[in-house]
């Protein structure tokens, strides 16, 4: 049913180190192999510093690199390895061969790309953060119920996924698809059963009596054959005379399933007189076989006692030969007695090991104790193989949850299924039932952390399903902090609504460095596109000062080349974002003084101007241009500059003459821009030669009138 | 709200919307369109809700929706409108932006369908007005805005309305030539970006847009530069807000944070009642099967512009049971209901009001 999967689909469960995307060259492997992954089996070591190796690795083999000649070259990722033939060359052979041109994606976690499966993750991410949220108050019967609905719910899921590949399969056109999805089939199924085992075992921790009633239905819910072979044989015209009558019969029997068993030997002795006062009898054996039902009060001894004496009367009858004359009656009446010899004869019946205990246990053990069950379940494995075969990976599995031994349950799914899903959903289960307390692995955190982490990363190696990863990070005390900061910034930025999703995530979490990141990504991509606004607004966003300023400098580099602001929107409303840095409070302040000039309010605007320079927000680079813009104020008929505000510009502009003949000296090139530049010094010595002249007049005046 | 229905997809859902019913038509919506994003291939995938016989071969219950056809998609699909040219024909249409200034594509954020008449907006600021029968841009406005614009509605034939990210409404004029707008309305200060823009149906000044910080905002552009109301709503960004279209008391909005809300501002409570009468009356509304019900004595009356406190109030439902992740996109048309998420599902409901 279980069967190892192979190639690609086995795990290679990383280091932690290496785990959550360091690209780090660890070592160049031999011809053509790449393999030896160990298991997180291995790594749950009870001593805690020693790894076995539980099975031997698989080889997968690379397309197209002949793996005697060539040598490969791999590097890890998050949740996939990079694979491609290295270029080594020895020395005596110079013969050149071609090469396997491609570098190879190997993928640890296929099932991660499987359309159907994806709705399982999906959905079975809405109940793991619904489990998180149950409070840890909540005792007793309470929260025992609360997890077994989670149990169910999470089974419920497994089992809808398994329909819809069930139906994928039968519809699948091509023989080898239509096989891969029943064996996912299968595997789901193999899933749901190890689950519903734990979920009676270690959740609902069922006592003597009532664990047997669950295990009955357990039984009947995985052994579905059932269903079509009651609708096939009942169904018919004549059931009676249906080849399959006694099989569908005893399986009711072997499943304990007594009322429908009955049904079928009244249906018997109405087509057939001569048994008919022998299936009364056995009927009636049937009907007053005690069992206990949920709503009954009576005692486990109670029970034992009138079982005792039920079993007695079974007994006689056989003995009597009550049945002797019909071979199909006696051995339902053996099955009865839980005769070990009749139930083996069953064997085609009973399908699988684990039935054949569950009716052993119905008609022998009723009131088993959980403590007893792996002595029978041993027994019952070795009875039914017989020998002839050994044990598959699913009866290992079954076998170590009858044995209460949840390590190596979850160890042996972890070896043997194809994908992390299960165990780190298992595993969380269960250590919310407060099973796994005492259980360190010898690095990184718990059990539960390192297989949620495991898992977490296979989906965020994902194009899509990486949103569903944070929330499993999350709940990763330890570790899961870090992973969720390495991995995110991992996530390509296709769209800005896309990064502000990411965004969203990181804010929430206080990840500044992070958002600081990728809201740099962003501006640079604006500047690269020539959208200064946009990679404005990021860098405001990011409170990048550095990266403000940078491009706080291409817009006046822009306004120096055109005369005219672009991104007026942006820029009239920056608000308390402008102090962000001195060149963007610079560009916000410049543009209100061409607001204030172009309204006309000049006074406004000249003090402005002057407090933009004496205050050195201006870059120094700057300030032959705001001189010049200074001009036109200079001009004016009315005087706005103060006499002491012209001897403030004159001194700015003397400040810079003197830096410039400095420079000249030693460039000493470039006359004709000298030219320019000299002639506005002139100009604008001039224009506020006279200003002063006209202001000192003015106060003057003002003073004495 | 009993009835919700979810089904699971296998790809993250971008934008939702019904198939127009022709007007005056009893029979309820029944078909839709859904777009993806994020995945290796996207695609537009129309639905159909209801028995089909052969088609529900997977088990299909009353009210489960099938897939009818997809279409694979470049890209991820950001906005979608659907465009009846006939009665018969519905498409849905979408537009991968023009190029940025260095000739690299940018994405288109929004799109809107005023038959002929398509207007898109992108991420490098630009509008472009297509039409129907026409295979160029009738006309562009390049560098409309400085940001990114997210969202365009029709606010009256010629004009158009775009919200961007810093937080501005900008109304455009086809009709007059030049790149600037004909109005621009902001948020105070902060800058919030704004993500998802709504016209009243009937009132056609009244529009709701919803931001970053998942506050809905009630504009009036008649009068103002000011948001007439901010209601306090979800703690992430709000994706998308729509008035319900012939029962506009209702508002739905949907947001980051896993929610959906729908905002109901038609409980108006007459003048002369008692407080006592208003508290019978709030308690059998109450007794809502939802959970997280909210009550807000806002300034809204059923045109959603009313001042007086004391007068109306807005009940508010959270229509999806448990939230995880982003509800990306909702449409509402009549008594049904369609929403999308990050989680891959798409959540339908045909007995809004019931």
């Amino acid at each position: 049913m279980l069967s190892k999967p192979e190639g690609p689909d086995r795990q290679f469960p990383s280091q932690p180190g290496s785990g959550a995307g360091s690209f780090v060259r660890r070592e160049i492997w031999g011809p053509g192999v790449c393999g030896g992954p160990r298991t997180p089996g291995a790594c749950v070591d009870q001593t805690g510093n020693m790894e076995e190796l539980d099975g031997e690795p698989t080889l997968t083999l690379i397309p197209g690199v002949n793996s005697k000649k060539r040598q490969m070259c791999f590097d890890w990722g998050p949740g996939e390895m990079l694979v491609c033939e290295t270029l080594f060359k020895k020395k005596e052979k110079e013969e050149k061969m071609l090469g396997c041109p491609f570098i190879y994606i190997v993928r640890k976690d296929i099932d991660v790309y499987s359309r159907i499966l994806r709705k399982l993750f999906n959905e079975s991410h809405g109940i793991f953060v619904g489990l998180q949220r149950i409070e840890e108050e909540s005792t007793g019967k309470s929260r025992k119920a609360q997890l077994v609905r989670v149990s169910k719910n999470y089974r419920s899921v497994i089992r809808a996924c398994m329909e819809e590949m069930h139906q994928v399969a039968i519809a699948a056109q091509d023989p080898v698809s239509g096989r891969q999805y029943s064996s996912q089939v299968s595997i789901l199924s193999a899933m749901e059963l190890i689950w519903n085992l734990c979920e009676i075992l270690f959740i609902e921790v069922a006592p003597a009596g009532p664990l047997l009633l669950h295990l009955l239905d357990w039984v009947r819910l995985h052994v579905c054959e059932m269903d079509a072979l009651s609708a096939d044989v009942l169904g018919s015209e004549n059931p009676n005379k249906h080849e399959n009558f006694w099989n569908l019969a005893t399986l009711f029997v072997l499943q304990g399933r007594l009322d429908e068993a009955r049904q079928m030997l009244s249906k018997e002795a109405d087509a057939n007189p001569a048994s008919a006062s022998m299936c009364r009898v056995l009927g009636d054996l049937m009907r007053t076989m005690p069992i206990l039902s949920p709503g009954n009060t009576q005692t486990l001894t109670e029970l034992e006692l009138k079982w005792q004496h039920w079993h007695e009367e079974c007994e006689r009858h056989l003995q009597d030969g009550t049945f002797a004359s019909n071979p199909h009656l006696e051995s339902l009446c053996k099955i009865m007695l839980g005769d070990d010899s009749a139930l083996l004869e069953q064997k085609e019946l009973l399908s699988n090991w684990y039935h054949f205990l569950v009716t052993r246990l119905l008609y022998s053990h009723p009131t088993v104790k959980p403590i007893e069950l792996h002595f029978y379940a041993q027994s019952s494995l070795d009875l039914f193989l017989g020998g002839d075969s050994s044990p598959e990976p699913l009866d290992n599995i079954l076998m170590a949850a009858f044995e209460f031994d949840i390590h190596q349950v979850i160890k042996e799914c972890s070896i043997a299924l194809s994908n992390w899903w299960f165990v780190a959903h298992l595993t969380d289960l269960l250590d919310h039932c407060k099973l796994l307390h005492s259980h360190n692995l010898y690095f990184g955190s718990n059990m539960r952390e390192f297989l949620l982490l495991e898992y977490a990363s296979g989906l965020f190696a994902h194009h899509s399903l990486w949103q569903l990863g944070v929330d499993y990070f999350d709940h990763c005390p330890e570790l899961g902090r870090v992973y969720l900061e390495l991995h995110i910034e991992r996530i390509p930025l296709n769209t800005e609504q896309k990064a502000l999703k990411i965004l969203r995530i990181c804010e929430r979490r206080q990840m500044t460095e992070q958002v600081r990141s990728i809201c740099k990504i962003l501006a640079m991509k604006a500047v690269c596109n020539n959208r200064l606004g946009s990679a404005l607004s990021w860098s405001i966003r990011a409170k990048d000062a550095a990266f403000a300023t940078l491009v706080s400098d291409r817009f006046l580099k822009d306004y120096c080349e055109r005369g005219s602001f672009s991104d007026l929107d942006l820029i009239d409303n920056l608000g308390a974002a402008m102090m962000l840095s001195d060149r963007l409070t610079f560009l916000g302040k410049y543009r209100e003084f061409h607001r204030l000039y172009g309204e006309k309010r000049f006074a406004d605007a000249a003090s402005l101007l002057l407090s933009l320079m004496t205050s050195q927000i201006a870059p120094r680079s700057f300030w032959m241009t705001l001189l010049t813009d200074a001009l036109p104020l200079l001009e004016q008929k009315q005087v706005i500059f103060s006499a002491e505000q012209t001897y403030e510009l004159m001194q700015c502009l003397e400040d810079l003459t003197i830096g410039r003949t400095e420079s000249r000296d030693l460039e000493g090139q470039r006359l004709q821009d000298d030219d320019i530049e000299t002639t506005k010094v002139e100009m604008l010595r001039l224009a506020l030669a006279r200003n002063l002249a006209r202001a000192i007049v003015k106060e003057g005046t003002l003073e004495g009138s | 709200m009993e009835e919700i229905f979810a089904k699971f997809v296998s790809q993250k859902i971008s934008k939702t919307r019904w198939r127009p019913v022709p007007p005056g038509s009893l029979q309820p919506a029944e078909t839709f369109v859904t777009g993806s994003w994020d995945n290796e291939e996207n695609s537009v995938s129309l639905w159909c809700i209801g028995d089909f016989g052969n088609l529900s071969s997977d088990g299909g219950f009353e009210g489960d929706h099938q897939l009818l056809c997809d279409i694979k998609h470049h890209g991820d699909v950001m906005d979608l409108q659907t465009l009846s040219v006939s009665q018969e024909w519905v498409g849905a249409h979408y537009h991968i932006g023009p190029g940025s200034p260095s000739y690299r594509s940018a994405p288109c954020t929004g799109i809107v369908c005023n038959s002929p008449e398509i207007v898109t907006v992108g991420e490098d600021g630009r509008i472009n007005l297509f039409r129907v029968d026409y295979k160029e841009a009738v006309r562009t406005i390049d560098n409309a805005d400085s940001s990114t614009l997210h969202a365009v509605t029709f606010l009256r034939t010629p004009e158009i309305l775009t919200v961007n990210s810093i937080g501005q409404l900008k109304i455009w004029d086809f009709r007059q030539q030049g790149n600037e707008p004909s109005q621009i309305l902001s948020l105070t200060g902060d800058r919030v970006p704004l993500h998802c823009v709504d016209r009243h149906p009937n009132q056609q000044h009244v529009v709701a847009t919803g931001g970053q910080d998942g506050m809905l905002s009630i504009w009036d552009v008649r009068q103002g530069s000011m948001p007439v109301s901010l209601l306090k709503a979800h703690e992430a960004e709000m994706w998308e807000v729509h008035f319900h279209p012939s029962n506009p008391d209702h508002l739905f909005t949907c947001s980051e944070d896993g929610s959906l809300w729908h905002w109901d501002a038609s409980t108006e409570v007459p003048e002369k009642s008692s407080l006592f009468h208003q508290g019978g009356r709030n308690s059998t509304l109450l007794a809502h099967p939802s959970s997280n019900q909210l009550n807000v004595n806002q300034s809204l009356i059923s045109s959603w512009l009313s001042t007086d406190p004391a007068k109306d109030r807005i009940e508010i439902t959270s229509l999806l049971p448990n939230r995880t992740l982003s509800v990306n996109s909702l449409d509402v048309l009549g008594s049904c209901l369609l929403c999308g998420t990050d989680a891959e599902a798409i959540y339908v409901t045909r007995q809004l009001f019931s």
